[in-house]
């Protein structure tokens, strides 16, 4: 399997660098209009089929290494350091990208994937897919060199054969970890379609808007992806990592959360480019940055330039990434440089109270946001340079710096959907922010009647202050978009006869892709409520004795004992724990403690009992080696769930806005369909 | 005109307003569990693990019930929160503390962001008033060329679409 599997890479780095050499060379003579022995289209079409080759090429090489971790092939490097034989069969699959080379692979494998379907969908604009396709083969030449030549999977041990695996890291250990990297990869990977569009649209000086059409999907479907990746990221460390938070601004959580910024603020600003033929540098630049963060996110996540918790991946090939990187980056200031003037804007914007100057308010803060962040992951090593020393840049910095202007991005959010395009007047502003306004200080009003305030006996809790903020902003900005929703079915209802419920639901479908975004910042405010909630988390900790208990807000445990048990994968101990809430009917949680036999490395698995108010969070911290007692440690973390349920709400929303619009032509042929089959008519006169 | 005014003053109240709230929030006292809880958060874990000394919790850390030892006898002994932290860093090194210090070069983490904010929301201010202006001029000459018939047609378009809030 590694001869096949090294084979395998070296055919789809050929059949990579012919698409990229073939199919540059074949655009020049397109450009150029000059002739040759082989007609330039049929030298691109060879060059596009090679791109299709290539990603059978990685899939064979992806397929050879997940069949040596499944086989127990311990001659191979890769498999031994990531594997065992006990390891539990989804988490050998995983072992794929539990490492730095498998990883790449999977890179590879997601990148030639993505290039498969463009190639094969090339007919929509041959051109302009032709020179898509030929930078994605550039990409592809990077990683598939890099697995050839500085990070090789197939590598095979030397001398005796060892009987089993080092297993894989503990941390790794956890169903969601079979699929948050994956779905982070295929956000990661993806911007490298739209950046390939991009700059391909540049290069050939594409008419006017209509390659923004064409890669939407692609951007909302990797934007998607790469929230899943982040989300599923969050609720592991929530679910595994045991201290009771889930966002730690780790270098490597940051390095997946920039590029999620640029990517939504372009997501924001490619409509002023198709409605008003604005922003057009802009957005090229903003689509530029947006891949080279995904490969700076990669590079921090590999090369081990900061500490971080994702130190399971890490290795030298960081100055490949470097060199790439300076590469890209020529690449896109020489293609702007010379083709600068085909970005001039075709309208500018009049005046400062309009929906054009909040997308780009929006984009601004966005890229606020990007930059704190990339200022908090790199000044470590910036202090280092200058100091000497290398300083910690942890929560309480972005705490301090991101949350105000996150708040500022939400109070953004609610305004830009209020204001019209072009200008707004006074008259209009007044009508669209009552509601609003209202909805904020009832909240206010609300959270400080029920005792949501933000001091306690020391003063002012600013983490708190902010949290009251977020919930009175979140209440003005679902009113908006409520109102909005309301409007809108409104006009509806009175056109057609509808319900409201009926209306709301025919609105979003004929334009799915302003509800379907509106469904999305839904699904924001409704994360961020979650997130707000945990300025008022408590905890407490405790060593438990039989039938000792320990109270956490509404909550009473009581130790019933504490037990261990094993498998071929591990060794755990575990408390049992009856819990009851203000004295009701008790139900039992189990943190335990898990010892892996292969790494011997401990892990803990944290008992959740969740409602849509709180979670209560259970964590067997282990036994106390002088009393030899189990020590517990709980947490009440309010509104949690609501992030996740958030979550849900915003990739539902994110499927509604790529879901095509119900046209009037598309409306029609399905009511003409319906009548065809339907036995009475399903449209009554003046409905429909 | 006037109701540029009266926005403005609506503005200035909620801001004196908001004001007032935070003064009185940030008056009270400090109690040694608070402090340990505030400080714990403003500190690092040594082990490695890079979490806070107050959220440290990992199986078997062998830094981090030390350390939190340690704050409680500095802050039982009277020592003010910028004492504990020097003698942390002094100790540990500064990687200890969980954020750069507001002195020194460390100052340039705090200060850039905003800077580089206010910068951007300024320039795009002065931009787009910039471009208004502009507009707004052609707009007049424009107008003054255009024929009634020309202005009705343009009335008419503004009163159809000026509403629509559209993606």
């Amino acid at each position: 399997m590694a001869t096949f599997g090294s084979f395998a890479l070296i055919l789809a780095l050929g059949l990579a660098a012919y698409n990229l050499l073939a199919g540059a060379f074949a655009l020049r003579l397109i450009a150029t209009g000059r002739s040759v022995a082989i007609s330039p289209e049929r030298l691109a079409d060879t060059a596009r089929r090679a791109g299709i080759a290539s990603f059978y090429a990685v899939t064979g090489a992806a397929f050879a290494l997940v069949y040596a971790a499944l086989t127990n092939d311990f001659s191979m490097i890769y498999i031994m350091e990531h594997s065992n034989r006990a390891l539990p069969l989804p988490y050998k699959f995983a072992a794929l990208w539990s490492g730095q080379e498998g990883s790449l692979l999977l890179w590879a494998w997601l990148l030639a994937t993505y290039g498969f379907i463009l190639r094969l969908r090339h007919k929509t604009d041959v051109k302009l897919y032709a020179y898509a396709g030929t930078i994605l083969a550039g990409i592809q030449v990077f990683f598939l060199a890099l697995l050839n030549f500085a990070a090789p999977p197939f590598s095979l041990m030397r001398g005796a054969i060892p009987a089993d695996g080092n297993g894989l890291n503990p941390l790794l250990q956890y169903p969601e970890m079979v699929i948050h990297p994956p779905m982070l990869y295929l956000g990661y990977v993806g911007f490298s379609v739209p950046f390939a569009f991009g700059l391909g649209a540049l290069m050939m000086r594409y008419p006017g808007e209509k390659w923004i059409r064409i890669t939407r999907v692609w951007t909302l479907v990797t934007w998607l992806f790469l929230s899943c990746g982040i989300f599923l990221g969050m609720h592991w460390a929530y679910a595994v990592l045991g201290w009771g938070g889930y966002w730690g601004w780790d270098p490597v959580e940051n390095a997946s959360f920039m590029p999620w910024l640029t990517g939504t603020a372009f997501l924001h600003s490619v409509m002023m480019q198709e409605k008003r033929g604005m922003m057009k540098s802009w957005n090229v630049w903003l689509i530029f940055s947006t891949f080279m963060l995904t490969l700076l996110g990669t590079l921090l996540t590999r090369a081990g330039l900061v500490s971080s918790v994702h130190a399971f991946a890490q290795s030298s090939i960081g100055m490949w990434f470097y060199v790439f990187m300076v590469i890209v980056l020529a690449v896109c200031i020489f293609t702007y440089i010379l083709q600068r003037n085909h970005l001039k804007t075709d309208h500018h914007l009049e005046s400062l109270v309009s929906r054009e100057s909040s997308f780009l308010f929006n984009n601004l803060v966005l890229l606020t946001a990007c930059f704190v962040i990339l200022w908090g992951t790199l000044f470590p090593i910036l202090s280092e340079y200058v100091q000497g020393s290398k300083v910690t840049v942890g929560a309480p910095f972005y705490n301090a710096v991101a949350v105000p202007i996150g708040l500022f991005l939400l109070f953004l959010t609610g305004v830009g959907p209020l204001l019209p395009w072009r200008a707004a007047s006074m008259k209009a502003i007044k009508r669209n922010f009552v509601a609003p306004v209202i909805a904020l200080w009832a909240t206010v009003i609300a959270c400080l009647a029920f005792g949501v305030v933000p001091w306690d006996n020391s003063g002012l809790q600013m983490g708190k202050f902010y949290a009251l903020v977020g919930f009175a902003l979140s209440a003005a900005v679902l009113a908006a978009i409520l109102s909005e929703f309301y409007r809108g079915a409104r006009v509806i209802g009175k056109q057609t006869g509808k319900n409201l419920v009926a209306s709301t639901w025919l609105l979003t479908r004929r334009n799915t892709r302003r509800y379907g975004g509106y469904l999305v910042h839904i699904g924001l405010l409704i994360i961020i409520v979650g997130l707000c909630g945990s300025a008022f988390n408590r905890n407490v900790e405790k060593e438990v004795g039989l039938h000792d208990k320990m109270a956490v807000g509404p909550y009473v445990l009581e130790c019933m004992g504490f037990s261990q048990d094993s498998n071929l994968n591990y060794d755990s101990e575990f408390a049992m724990m009856n819990v009851s809430r203000n004295g009701g009917t008790p139900f039992q949680m189990s943190p335990e403690k898990r010892v892996y036999h292969a790494s011997q490395q401990p892990q803990t698995m944290v008992a959740i009992h969740s409602n849509p108010f709180w979670d209560l969070y259970v964590v067997y911290e282990g036994v106390n080696p002088g009393t030899g007692q189990p020590i517990i440690k709980a947490f009440l973390n309010p509104l949690v769930g609501w992030i996740w349920g958030g979550f849900v709400l915003l990739a539902f929303g994110t499927l509604v806005a790529i879901v095509p619009p119900l046209t009037p032509a598309t409306a029609s042929l399905r009511v003409a369909a319906r009548q065809a089959t339907a036995p009475e008519p399903a449209v009554h006169g003046g409905r429909g | 005109m006037k109701s540029l005014r009266s926005l403005s003053v609506w503005m200035k109240t909620t801001q004196v307003l908001l004001l007032g709230i935070a003064v009185c929030f940030s008056l009270g006292a400090t109690d040694a569990g608070s402090r340990f809880t505030d400080l714990g958060h403003r500190l690092m874990c040594t082990c490695g693990c890079a979490q806070l000394l107050g959220e440290c919790n990992h199986v078997g850390c062998p830094e981090s019930d030390r350390m939190r030892g340690e704050l409680r006898d500095d802050i039982a002994a009277n020592m003010g929160d910028q004492q504990v932290l020097d003698a942390f860093a002094a100790k540990y090194g500064v990687t200890v503390l969980a954020a750069p210090e507001k002195h020194g070069f460390d100052l340039i983490a705090w200060i850039a962001p905003f800077a580089v904010f206010l910068a951007a929301l300024l320039g795009t201010i002065l931009l787009v008033r910039h471009w208004s202006v502009g507009k707004t001029q052609l707009a007049a000459q424009a107008a003054g060329n255009a024929s009634p018939e020309m202005n009705a047609i343009h009335d008419k378009i503004r009163r159809e679409t000026g509403g629509d809030g559209g993606f």
